[in-house]
């Protein structure tokens, strides 16, 4: 059985996509797949997922209904407001949710590996999280992939 | 050609209609026949490549008005 391990930083609601949907595309094509989040990337195995945001500041290349100058993306509310409507599009072009997708990731046996050290640095509160997630350090994160035809961190 | 089972995937966006495929798949037995309708233009190639790697044999695709319809032979 070919394998699939990748190494999910970002908590952020564009960069939660790649990993999950990588991960719940190659579960289907018969890959065994494992994800370990780390650092930021441990937001995304939260129970409730809605702070999840996607933010214009810094963020150059996201496309806008209207040219917004850095001094208006500062401003509180814009990244509520920058989620919503990236929500409104996903769900308008048929993209599933990330709730969708984690969920159809766990259906196909993907493991969840949460990185230890992350919950220890940020003090998480472990019940905060899905339950169906290890927890583990590299050296974990190593043992399967070492031996994956994919490897990708994002 | 004889239809085992039917899946509608339309309005779905990558990578559901394949998810959804797999799924469908799954309760089927090995030759019955599956037919999918897509509205999203990336699953043709997409479909392909999932007959490729899963063995699952891709009997045809037709388009008409926007709609993609595929038939699949479960392996």
């Amino acid at each position: 059985m070919k394998k699939m391990a990748i190494i999910a930083t970002k908590g952020t609601l564009d960069m939660a996509y790649p990993p999950f949907i990588l991960a719940s595309t190659a579960a289907a094509l018969g890959y065994d797949v494992q994800v370990f989040f780390t650092f930021y990337g441990l937001q995304l195995l939260r129970k409730d997922l809605s702070d999840v945001k996607i933010s214009p500041l810094a963020n150059p290349a996201m496309p806008m209904p209207i040219p917004m100058p850095v001094m208006v993306q500062m401003l509180p509310g814009m990244e509520t407001m920058a989620t919503l409507m990236m929500k409104d599009k996903l769900k308008k072009k048929g993209v599933a949710s990330l709730e969708e997708l984690r969920a159809l990731c766990l259906e196909a046996d993907v493991k969840f590996i949460a990185c230890q050290m992350t919950v220890d640095l940020f003090e998480f509160d472990k019940s905060d999280f899905i339950e169906q997630i290890e927890f583990g350090g590299a050296a974990t994160f190593m043992e399967f992939a070492g031996d994956t035809d994919i490897c990708l961190f994002v | 050609m004889q239809v085992d089972k039917e899946l509608d995937a339309r309005g779905l966006n990558c990578p559901l209609p394949i998810l959804k495929t797999k799924k469908s798949l799954a309760d089927m037995t090995s030759g019955q026949v599956l037919r999918v309708v897509s509205t999203d233009c990336g699953s043709v190639k997409d479909m392909q490549a999932f007959s490729n790697q899963t063995g699952n044999t891709l009997l045809s695709t037709q388009e008409a008005g926007g709609e993609y319809t595929f038939f699949l032979q479960k392996k």
